[in-house]
């Protein structure tokens, strides 16, 4: 008897395994200077857009809702870290101190937001949650991007108005400067603590899934009375999975704005959210590995559209809807599953049908 | 009399959200799919009365009539491309599509009409209405996006329950298959119902250029998503629903900026939605769902 | 049925690599070393895409307008520019920077740009640990300048609030004042600021105090309202000219006539496709640069700019990237810069340079141009009024 591995840890291990050889060959490249400036500047970028894809493929995908605020989440992951990071940076000049410390206080406040937010919105359904998840997410843009705050000795300064309501002693310091944001903060994403923060991500997304609570939690999705007959109490998990969604949003903000030197709440717009809602579709809903693997690619294409200057962003959208059509049409689905068929079958003959069907979800 | 005209101001607003959010609301409710690219068929729109009015040195009627027909023919064509090969996909992928046509229209408006913006000659050619000595003024466009609303609110009204056409398209919108079991042609209804939404962004555009006329390539993008906030406020599918939603929204916004903060205008919008689901959680005149056990 | 999905996104994958090492393979400049002896390469950064294309679009055409009167004169001290221009579509974050890092792949030596303030922040820092020379033609903001390797051509936005309180005051043109500013934009907010402090020490009452954001910004009917209501006698406008547009044509149509004062973002308002001009009738700003304005070089630079681009009329922004251009060009000549020579030494060279007493440069946006150390430029703003559809100098 051959002993069996489980499908989905088999699934885990083959993602792991596959962002590791991802992982090693970039620092290759690194290290033996072949890497455009372009590719390293991205590499950042791609980690945190791969962290929010995957957190909010655990919304959609898991629990089974639509969730349009994931930048909301972000936005506050990456102001209270950069705040958190600006007032200790004197301090605490170590950088493998402070930033550690940095990603928990901004995942923390993210997932307390999370529940604060999941709390109401979790009683509405479908598109209506959706486009309560979008207002969240305006609202916390919004209130950022009107929000001062500043010290002096007299202590905080707080004003909704502008940078003059204040009133700052003139030897204070601003913290917070409404749309302009927070600047000066230390740059302490790196790609590899970016990596080992996807590669956690991914860890506790898979242990998630295969654990009593995502079982529990898929099972809501499945079928809410359903599951609510046999005595799960709904609220407590779908607030779980929210405000773990939360969490891996606000670190993915923390990587983000250590990652420039200012930050500015416009940029977590509902476009963000959308860009990333993106990703999981395209990676398949629920796909935790496509969900990364789209994130690589839709984040690289604009830029390797470069080329082709005016037209980048006609040809961005172009490629979008052919992605999209040709990878949800039936016929055209089934055109391409025809012929992999065909091709593998000259490899191995044999073969062929097994790997189709357990290929088959 | 500040407050009556900061009032008006609103309700102007508000109607041609109301215009917008009936396009959002229609093509929901019968092809349950979000649009996103709605708000760029109002730009197009934009553009075409712009380019027929200025560029051509058309009238106006016959430039609304082009940019109606324009935008008509542009719906039929984005549902023929982009949305009907995905008729059995689930709803999200229609919705990451919509996105693409979006981005698609906004790139292609660029590189068409440039990167300047054009200042847009007003299409309305109605009076403004002094009351109280002046004091209080109400534009021409006022007058004419609060008529052009409420006519086409009763006009979609009679169109959905008293012609045959419309009555097919309330059945799609119940459900599908059975529509199709009894010899409706759902593809056909479906393709009608983006031309009408397509047909109303063109006006909509025009309302929205004449009150404030500037044109760009982004133009649509802000009041597309206002429009939609309005369409769930008043509870998506329903028409008088988009209608109240419409002016509410418009009205809360002028309100919330003039006298809390114009900074926090927009949040307050969103707040106010959220605690209207919250209390009502299928819109303000949405229906309820019935769970099936 | 995942499969037909991870072919594509295999496929896809491959040609991304397959661009990537061909983008790898012709980086050979991107390591700062220099390349070829007779070509400096200067890299440009803006928005060419999205809201504020038409910046992004004027400063690249008027900086390859520029690049090429250099090169067919024979370039500087034989040595020619080339412009490689980038998207950075306004982005505040990940996107400049992609940008910033394409411009260094294709091998820039000196930077102009970035355009919007937004992007300028997130790249200075970046600029500052490559140390590249970095002049940006339209980035206002204060912070825009904190290293030491960045210049800039237009006035800090403090600069012009003070100014334009100061002319207000000096000249008696009103006492009570209203202003309508972007609370969500850098550049306004900025003059906003110092307006405001500037003003009440001059004793000017500011009675409405009214701000829009991006995502708001057609509809004034409130802020006008409020300011209507307050009886300003001005109407303070630090904003950009669309928005001021959409204004003025708001203000006429609620009846209200103050008089109308401006900044440097209101230029431009005369050339908006199809704009009734007759609403900016006495309109005044402050600017330095002004389309129509009667010296040779302005004229020469709006014909030229004309018959390149389509009869566009060239706005601020193409002024101050083609006065960039032609400040780098004047470096490179007194320093003697070879394409040849490295990145940073370029840089160290060129911040000297500028910022050393005996160089001053006249161009189109203002005369007898000089840089501090801090990277800040002196200039004087010229008041202009708009009379019969054109801009008349304004007599102090």
């Amino acid at each position: 008897m051959k002993k069996k591995i489980k499908p989905m840890t088999k699934k885990s291990f083959i993602t792991y395994g596959l962002v590791l050889i991802a992982f090693v060959a970039v620092e290759i490249l690194i290290s033996t200077g072949n890497i455009s400036s372009m590719l390293k500047g991205l590499l950042v970028p791609i980690c945190v857009y791969s962290i929010l894809a995957v957190s909010l493929n655990l919304t959609v995908g898991i629990l089974g809702e639509l969730s349009l605020g994931q930048a909301g989440f972000m936005c506050i992951g990456a102001y209270s870290s950069a705040i958190f990071s600006n007032m200790v940076k004197e301090t605490i000049t170590e950088p493998m101190i402070r930033f550690p410390l940095a990603i928990l206080v901004g995942g923390i406040f993210a997932a307390l937001f999370g529940i604060i937010i999941g709390i109401p919105v979790l009683r509405l359904r479908g598109d209506y949650l959706a486009i309560v998840t979008l207002a969240f997410g305006e609202i916390i843009k919004n209130v950022f991007a009107a929000l001062y705050i500043g010290y002096d000795s007299a202590g905080l300064h707080i004003s909704l108005k502008s940078q003059g309501d204040l009133g700052l002693a003139p030897d204070g310091k601003m913290i917070i400067n409404g749309a302009l944001g927070i600047s000066g903060t230390p740059n302490d994403s790196t790609f590899e603590i970016a990596a080992v923060i996807l590669f956690i991500t991914l860890i506790i997304a898979y242990n998630f899934v295969n654990s009593r609570t995502g079982r529990a939690v898929m099972s809501i999705r499945d079928n809410r009375i359903a599951a609510e007959s046999v005595g799960l109490n709904i609220t407590k998990y779908k607030l779980m999975t929210f405000a773990l969604t939360a969490f891996l949003a606000g670190v993915a903000g923390v990587l983000y704005s250590h990652n420039f030197y200012s930050l500015q709440a416009s940029k977590f717009d509902y476009n963000l959210s959308i860009l990333v809602l993106v990703f999981v579709v395209l990676g398949g809903i629920g796909n935790i590995r496509g969900s990364v693997i789209a994130a690589i690619i839709l984040t690289m294409l604009p830029e390797l559209l470069r080329s082709i200057n005016n037209y980048r962003m006609l040809m961005y959208a172009i490629v979008l809807i052919v992605m999209m059509i040709c990878t949800s049409n039936e016929t055209i689905r089934s055109f391409f599953v025809r012929n992999i068929e065909k091709f593998k079958g000259l490899f191995k003959k044999n073969k062929a049908q097994s790997d189709v069907v357990k290929e088959g979800e | 009399m500040a407050f009556l005209e900061t009032l008006i101001n609103g309700i102007s607003l508000g109607s041609i959200y109301a215009v917008i959010a009936l396009g959002y609301t229609l093509v929901y409710g019968i092809a349950k799919m979000l649009n996103f690219a709605h708000g760029d068929v109002i730009m197009v729109g934009g553009y075409a009365v712009f380019t027929a009015m200025v560029t051509w040195n058309w009238s106006p009627w016959l430039a609304m009539l082009f940019a109606i027909v324009v935008c008509t023919l542009l719906g039929i064509t984005i549902e023929k491309v982009a949305y009907k090969p995905l008729r059995k996909a689930s709803s999200l992928s229609v919705l990451i599509t919509a996105i693409g046509v979006s981005y698609f229209l906004q790139n292609m408006a660029l590189l068409i009409f440039k990167e300047k913006p054009k200042v847009f000659t007003s299409v309305v050619n109605i009076p403004k209405i002094s009351l109280f000595d002046g004091k209080v003024v109400i534009k021409g466009e006022t007058t004419a996006a609060i008529i052009t609303s409420v006519v086409i609110v009763v006009a979609l009204s009679i169109f959905i329950n008293h012609t045959q056409k419309g009555r097919a398209m309330l059945a799609v919108s119940e459900d599908k298959d059975a529509a199709q079991l009894m010899g409706i042609n759902v593809n056909s209804t479906i393709s009608l119902t983006f031309a009408i939404g397509s047909g109303l962004a063109a006006v909509a555009g025009m309302l929205l250029c004449s009150s404030y006329p500037t044109l760009t390539n982004t133009t649509g993008a802000m009041p597309g998503i206002k429009a939609f906030v309005a369409a769930v406020f008043g509870g998506i599918g329903s028409i008088p629903g988009a209608m109240i939603g419409g002016i509410l929204i418009g009205v809360i916004e002028i309100l919330g900026r003039a006298y809390i903060s114009p900074q926090l205008a927009d949040a307050i919008v969103f707040a106010v939605l959220i605690l209207v689901l919250m209390i009502k959680p299928t819109g303000i005149l949405g229906k309820k769902i019935n769970e099936k056990v | 049925m995942k499969l037909a999905k991870k072919i594509m996104a295999l496929s896809l994958a491959a040609v991304m690599a397959g661009s990537c090492l061909t983008a790898c393979g012709d980086s050979s400049k991107a390591d700062g070393k220099g390349g070829d002896e007779n070509t400096l390469v200067i890299g440009g950064s803006g928005p060419l895409t999205g809201d504020a294309a038409q910046y992004g679009v004027g400063v690249k055409n008027a900086a390859q307008l520029a690049v090429d009167e250099i090169n067919d004169a024979g370039g500087v001290n034989g040595v020619k520019f080339k412009l490689v221009f980038e998207d950075d579509e306004a982005d505040k974050g990940d996107k400049a920077v992609n940008a910033y890092n394409a411009l260094k792949d294709k091998g820039m030596q000196v930077m102009l740009g970035t355009v919007t303030t937004g992007s300028c922040l997130a790249v200075i820092d970046k600029t500052k640990q490559d140390n590249v020379f970095q002049i940006t033609p339209s980035a206002s903001a204060q912070d825009v300048i904190k290293n030491d390797n960045t210049f800039q051509i237009c006035f800090t936005d403090p600069n012009q609030g003070k100014a334009s309180a100061d002319y207000i005051a000096q000249n008696n043109i009103a006492k009570k004042i209203a202003v309508i500013y972007d609370s969500s934009d850098a550049y306004s907010s900025g003059i906003f600021n110092t307006f405001k402090s500037e003003a009440s020490e001059k004793g000017l009452e500011i009675v409405a105090e009214q701000s829009f954001t991006s995502d708001s910004k057609t509809d004034f009917s409130a802020q006008i309202t409020a300011a209507k209501n307050a009886d300003a006698e001005l109407l303070f406008l630090p904003i950009y000219y669309q928005q001021a547009s959409l204004i003025l044509a708001q203000c006429k149509s609620a009846g209200f006539a103050p008089k109308f004062f401006g900044c440097d973002g209101l230029d431009g308002i005369l050339d908006v496709d199809n704009f009734d001009k007759s609403l900016a009738e006495g309109v005044m700003l402050l600017t330095p640069f002004a389309a129509d304005a009667s010296d040779d070089a302005t004229q020469k630079f709006v014909k030229a700019y004309k018959e390149k681009y389509n009869n566009e009329t060239p706005n601020q922004f193409a002024a101050d990237a083609y006065d960039g251009i032609k400040i780098i060009a004047k470096l490179v000549e007194k320093e003697g810069i070879k394409g040849n020579m490295s990145t940073s030494d370029i840089c160290d060279k060129l911040k000297k340079a500028i910022s050393s007493d005996d160089f001053s440069y006249d161009g189109l946006t203002g005369v007898n141009m000089k840089w501090g150390a801090d990277g800040a430029v002196s200039k004087n703003p010229k008041a202009v009024v708009i009379k019969d559809g054109a801009y008349s100098a304004l007599d102090k």
